[in-house]
């Protein structure tokens, strides 16, 4: 089975209640997309995921109510150096959606989704600890996994495997 | 690990409340979890679960794998479902490869996710009833569980950290007499399911101690970000073996049990109801199991039988370059998500072409679960604390990585 070519073209993938919705609301802030291996993929804008995810929960005919992940990726050492990847599901429709913001190495910061999903919650603390990504608006952004006098963020690309000696 | 609060979480002006440490190791709470109850009383007030006490950084040590190497890892990430990390992360991989799987690995898949899922549910339920008080039932659960685990140890030589299924496929064969050993197990497990539930479901006391406790409405449910069971047990219809099937989930017929009040008891309803469809599809696998090659055709990708490698000389070179280079995989990005004992388990895989991963997260059921144990507990008594982190089965290992 020959995975086909990525489609990265946005007039292409209109189609896509998600991508129609958001172009629909404002089509400045989708910054790219591709489809990819039956995965829809879309670049916004940082100011603006906030609102683009609030506007795809609210969505009528394809409400992505579930943030099944949230997570980070670090491309140490390009610029835009970190990008966060939200895996969001609609459950009525059984829809899948990613989005991603990309951040600056120099001023990792975005805004919380918690007011959006409260199970946002633990997944932006998780980054927060690991990645040193930090959300503006998340209530309680402390370390999660490691102890809080920990020094550096684990996840990123430039600790070594073995921690610091 | 997590650190202490140098604060306490109280409001130093309501001079009502107690903080209260639970965990992190108390036997209630399946591991390492540790809760900083604030107690009015024995009403709860608020309850801040504190993790991180079991993180081992898989995900970082990922990264530093081939992309084969990383398969044993996953067994210890959710350590009561080893098979089912196994399996979403070797399809995260096919995916990434695009690579088809023979019917016969398929259907091998299905038949021990199944058995793993038992797995899992009977030491939940042996467990969760042993801290509402009923010994009994533990004893019996593990019963069971020891005849599973005896299967696991004849495939793949392993009680629980059995990494048997491979990227491409299985590791090997299934050895001769596994098969009836596995249906001498499905005829009478349905038995052994009604024994359980007559020591519990119409036991008054465990009817006390679960209905109507740690309630969790189904709007909760899906903002708080609950899964499998746990949203099931609020009457959310979801579950992604019939939803978004993999591995072959289409050709098998079961029924998704739904509950209706959010509490323990409908959870642990729903959890019984499993355990009699899993065998159910146990049956049909062990029923419809096609003959034919448990590796796919990629010998790239998938290491060579070792008769093979003793007569063919490219394939002794395919072995050589697997194991000392590992296998380069095309650029890009997945998320698979299977449905595990404990809801979605998703792996998300970032490859940048290189033979090993370049990010793998693992986004565990159970850390999902564990933010609505807040929701469910507020407002009740310590003693159902135990009854709810037990309805929400958590394993710490697949919280904390």
């Amino acid at each position: 089975m020959p995975l086909a070519p990525a489609i990265t073209d946005i007039e292409e993938l209109k189609s896509h209640p998600a991508l129609a919705r958001l172009l629909e609301w404002n089509p400045a802030i989708v910054q790219s997309a591709k489809f990819d291996r039956d995965e829809l993929t879309l670049w916004i804008e940082r100011g603006a995921i906030r609102e683009a995810c609030a506007i795809l929960r609210d969505n009528a005919d394809c409400p992505f109510n579930y943030l099944a992940d949230l997570t980070c990726v670090d491309w140490y050492p390009s610029e835009p150096r970190f990008e966060v990847v939200y895996h969001l599901l609609s459950i009525p429709t059984k829809e899948r959606i990613r989005l991603k913001v990309k951040l600056d190495g120099s001023s990792p910061v975005l805004e919380s989704v918690t007011s959006v999903w409260p199970a946002a919650h633990n997944y932006e603390r998780e980054v927060f600890d690991l990645f040193g990504v930090r959300f503006t608006g998340h209530p309680r952004l402390e370390r999660i996994m490691m102890p809080e006098n920990w020094e550096g963020h684990p996840l990123r690309k430039d600790y070594p495997v073995e921690g610091y000696r | 690990m997590a650190h202490v609060p140098s604060a306490p979480i109280v409001d130093p002006s309501l001079d009502r409340t107690l903080v209260l440490n639970m965990g992190p190791q108390h036997p209630s709470t399946h591991g390492v979890l540790r809760l900083v109850l604030e107690i009015d009383g024995e009403t709860i007030v608020r309850l801040h679960p504190e993790i991180g006490y079991l993180h081992t950084g898989i995900e970082k040590t990922c990264e530093a794998k081939f992309y084969q190497q990383v398969v044993p890892l996953t067994d210890r990430i959710d350590y009561l479902c080893p098979l089912t990390n196994n399996l979403t992360y070797c399809l995260a991989v096919e995916k990434l490869l695009g690579l088809e799987i023979p019917p016969k690995a398929q259907w091998m898949r299905v038949l021990l996710n199944e058995l793993t899922r038992i797995n899992s549910h009977l030491v939940w339920l042996g467990t969760h009833a042993m801290d509402l008080g009923a010994m009994t039932v533990f004893l019996y659960c593990f019963r069971e569980r020891e005849d599973i685990l005896r299967m696991f140890e004849m495939v793949s030589g392993q009680r629980m950290m059995t990494s048997y299924f491979r990227i491409g496929g299985l590791a090997l064969e299934p050895p001769l007499g596994f098969f009836e050993k596995v249906k001498s197990f499905a005829d009478r497990f349905p038995g052994n399911v009604d024994e359980y539930e007559g020591l519990l479901t119409g036991n008054p006391i465990f009817q006390m101690r679960t209905k109507g406790i740690g309630r969790l409405s189904a709007e909760d449910a899906i903002a708080l970000g609950a899964t499998g069971p746990t949203l099931r047990g609020s009457g959310v219809d979801i579950d992604l073996r019939r939803d978004a099937p993999y591995t072959g989930y289409e050709n098998f017929k079961f029924n998704v049990p739904l509950g209706k009040d959010g509490d323990v008891f409908s959870r642990y309803i729903i959890r019984v109801q499993e355990l009699r469809e899993s065998i159910g599809m146990v049956q049909q696998a062990l029923a419809g199991m096609p003959e034919g090659p448990i590796k796919a055709d990629a010998p790239k990708v998938v290491l060579p039988d070792r008769e093979k490698m003793k007569t063919q000389m490219e394939a002794l070179i395919y072995h050589f370059k697997i194991i000392t280079e590992g296998f380069s995989v095309p650029a890009g990005e997945v998320y698979q998500a299977v449905e595990s004992p404990r809801g979605e388990m998703g792996y998300y895989i970032v490859s940048d072409g290189t033979a090993k991963p370049y990010r793998v997260h693992m986004r565990g059921p159970s850390f999902a679960n564990l933010q609505t144990l807040s929701k469910m507990c507020e407002g009740q008594l310590i003693a159902d604390v135990v009854a709810a982190i037990g309805s929400i089965d958590v394993v710490l290992g697949d919280i904390d990585r």
